[in-house]
């Protein structure tokens, strides 16, 4: 018990002091996270809602590998992000490897399936209900995709929310392929996992409180925006 | 004026879904102006023949030809279903959509939504969510944004099925402007009463084939088969 | 639209996204050189970089970021050219490492030493025992926990090496023994949760935060001693290896501005480090 509460306390004075090491790396934390999040949506959300919209051949098959890919272990993705990007793999070239980038693309690759998933199921519902109505308007692909991902933008934000959660609370794959480097690639996941273990499990649990803060506030901000889209307009 | 997207050419077209046989074979022609009301029970094969007209299906034998090519021809037209599908938009949102789509300038759109809800009697609630409209207000809403592109052809599956008095009336008058602004228009129901007030011509469709056509006054009045008769009357014809 | 096309379309719009994403969450990335060093967890949890990195950053004004790894990943890093350089501590590994032609040369720098740490009440009574091969033949006859890290690291290493000198083969040993895979710090949080005999390097073990019962009880023997060593990777494998800067950051750890600074270091009065470049 003694424990949490030392935590506590850390976290409150980490916070209060505004400690400059602690705000770089929730910031970094923040930076990577949200840019990671921002390229999987680009990605999930009109893949998500083109496999609601077209019809083909493998489209049952791409959506269980879809599904199945949603629970990839972190760990291993990591791992292949780091024998791709090392010096001696084939993208080794590109130095890319121990940088802020290498921790984006591998949450890239560990949100994106999550993303489509949930994306995919939404918008299937709400295709059923326009189906007719674009097709008699004649409306292009890109036309029906920009459609359902505008009136269904409420469900898509908490496709997007979960991928924020995940990709901010991950530690295995952007251990491997950051390092982990004081100033460069550390963020609060892998801050806590070097704290906890010098055995400093005040300032780790400290860490931790920060983290919970800050995807409850992101969660908070966008429900509250939502919230008064909906009052506003709705 | 006749629109040049007619005549609208139905050629041995027949629609089945698997083992089920639902339309044809079906020989038609819809040219010049007015309204072909297409009448019969429940399961004859009005919904399948509109939406074969206006490409929402595609027949499994047969052709459908029109006076411009196809891709011309389909911008032209313009469908409401019978349960109204509205966007999860503001009215005015809806009302603007079919217009984004084809990217008319911004302050058109606004004007010509603006027009639009006015007439539907919806110009207080522009930005009020069109999914919480009654159903009489939506389906207004639908048959507006189905004309706000002007269509030169206008299809309408039962517009008026789950409305009341009132609303039908809004809805037949807004019919009766369009069809005098020269909108040609193919509509299903099977309300007589309303059948006699819009027509100017009338399909007769029995178990997927047409059973009788003819001009207006003549085909209510001095109908030819017993079986149309009956169905004028109001007996149930199977 | 071709399913080329398509497909290149996709390529240009996710492309454009990233740049527009990594550009409107501008990096927060330094501007100095920078140079890549893996070293090993002992040598950063002592820490002594943190008195390290920032007179380098002074004096040579080149960020050296730490990879803080198990000397086997540290080589490893080496080796695929991930890293500039190695700070590690494990002779036979380093020499391997060397001979394959990873590296350009090994260079000493300083060393610390290991201890023996275990429950206070030292059920094994390794305290006192005249080596550290003897501390350990107790701990076995006693059967009482051991952690071993398990992870190849230097220290592993260390370790394996000593049961061998005791003629015992720890592959062989009972449950007590508990090789748990981990770094240094997560082996010590393990063994404090167990009461547990652990080898550690003393900057880890004074540096540790979650003691519990646990304490210092035998340290002194010669054989502990820890060397740490630098080696270059080599450029000849890895053209992108910054040579220049290596030599520079060698030059200065070998220095007498860095001998003061590593053996004025203490920790609660503790000398943790010895320095013995030769220059």
């Amino acid at each position: 018990m003694s424990d949490i509460f030392d935590g506590l306390a850390a976290a409150f004075w980490l916070l209060v002091t505004l400690e400059p090491n602690l705000v770089e790396i929730s910031l970094r934390s923040l930076q990577v996270s949200l840019t990671a999040l921002a390229v999987a949506c680009a990605i999930a959300l009109p893949l998500g809602t083109w496999l609601a919209v077209q019809r083909f051949r493998y489209r049952r098959v791409t959506i269980a590998t879809l599904n199945a890919l949603m629970g990839l272990p972190p760990v291993v993705v990591g791992l292949i992000v780091y024998i791709l990007f090392s010096r001696s793999g084939p993208f080794g070239v590109l130095g890319l490897l121990f940088t802020p980038t290498a921790m984006i693309i591998a949450q890239v690759v560990i949100i994106t399936p999550l993303i489509a998933s949930i994306t995919h199921q939404a918008m299937r519902d709400l295709w059923a209900e326009y189906h007719d109505l674009l097709i008699s308007l004649k409306t292009t692909k890109v036309q029906r995709v920009r459609t359902l991902i505008w009136d269904g933008r409420r469900t898509l934000l908490t496709a997007a929310l979960a991928g924020f959660g995940r990709a901010i609370g991950e530690v295995g794959a952007i251990m491997i392929v950051g390092g982990n480097i004081d100033h460069a690639t550390r963020v609060l996941t892998t801050a806590i996992a070097l704290e906890t273990g010098k055995g400093d499990f005040a300032l780790a649990l400290g860490l931790g409180f920060v983290l919970i803060a800050l995807a409850l506030m992101v969660s908070l901000i966008t429900h509250w925006l939502s919230q008064t889209e909906r009052e506003g307009r709705w | 004026m006749v629109s040049p997207v007619l005549p609208l050419k139905v050629r041995g077209v027949s629609v089945r879904r698997g083992a089920r046989h639902l339309l044809g074979p079906i020989d038609l022609t819809i040219e010049g102006t007015g309204l072909t009301m297409v009448l019969g029970p429940n399961g004859s094969g009005k919904t399948t023949l509109l939406k074969v007209m206006h490409g929402l299906e595609r027949p499994s034998e047969g052709k459908i030809s029109y006076g411009l090519a196809r891709a011309e021809a389909e911008r032209r037209q313009a469908y409401v279903f019978q349960t109204p599908i509205v966007l999860r938009r503001s009215v005015q949102q809806n009302l603007a959509y079919p217009l984004e789509l084809i990217g008319r300038p911004r302050d058109e759109i606004r004007r010509r939504a603006g027009e639009w809800a006015e007439r539907i009697g919806l110009g207080g609630a522009l930005s009020s969510p069109a999914t919480r409209l009654s159903g009489g207000e939506k389906q207004k809403l639908a048959l507006a944004r189905a004309l706000i592109r002007k269509p030169e052809l206008l299809f309408l599956d039962e517009p008026c099925a789950n409305l009341d008095g009132r609303s039908t009336r809004a809805i037949e008058e807004m019919l009766l402007e369009a069809r005098a602004a020269g909108t040609r228009i193919v509509m299903a129901t099977h309300d007589i009463a309303q059948a006699r007030r819009l027509a100017t011509d009338a399909i007769l469709l029995i178990n997927g084939a047409v059973h009788e056509t003819g001009e207006a006054p003549g085909f209510f009045d001095a109908p030819v088969t017993s079986e149309t008769k009956s169905f004028l009357k109001g007996d149930i014809i199977l | 639209m071709s399913f080329t096309s398509l497909v290149r379309a996709i390529a240009r719009y996710v492309f454009v996204t990233f740049i527009l994403a990594t550009g409107v969450f501008a990096p927060l990335s330094a501007s100095a050189e920078t140079l890549k060093l893996a070293v090993t967890t002992s040598f950063n949890n002592s820490g002594l970089s943190d008195i390290l990195l920032p007179q380098i950053k002074k004096d040579l004004d080149l960020d050296v970021q730490l990879l803080i790894v198990g000397t086997g990943q540290a080589l490893r890093l080496g080796q695929a050219g991930d890293v500039d350089a190695v700070l590690v501590h494990s002779r036979a590994a380093e020499e391997a490492f060397l001979a394959a032609g990873y590296g350009t040369h090994r260079r000493e720098i300083m060393y610390n030493d290991f201890v023996l740490i275990g429950p206070s009440g030292d059920p094994a009574g390794i305290a006192g025992s005249g080596s550290a091969v003897e501390a350990l033949k107790k701990i076995a006859a006693a059967k009482v926990p051991f952690v071993s890290r398990g992870d190849d690291s230097g220290t592993n290493k260390k370790e394996l090496s000593l049961w061998k000198k005791a003629d015992m083969d720890s592959a062989a040993f009972g449950p007590w023994y508990r090789a748990v895979g981990a770094g240094m710090g997560a082996s010590l949080n393990t063994a404090s949760g167990m009461n547990a005999y652990i080898m550690s390097d003393r900057a880890s073990w004074l540096k540790f935060g979650n003691k519990g019962d646990l304490k210092l009880l035998y340290s002194g023997d010669p054989i502990l001693f820890n060397q740490y060593a630098f080696i270059p990777v080599n450029p000849k494998l890895h053209p992108q290896v910054k040579t220049a800067d290596v030599a520079r950051l060698e030059d200065w750890l070998t220095s007498p501005k860095a001998e003061k600074l590593i053996n004025d270091y203490e920790i609660n009065g503790e000398k943790l480090f010895v320095f013995n470049a030769k220059r």
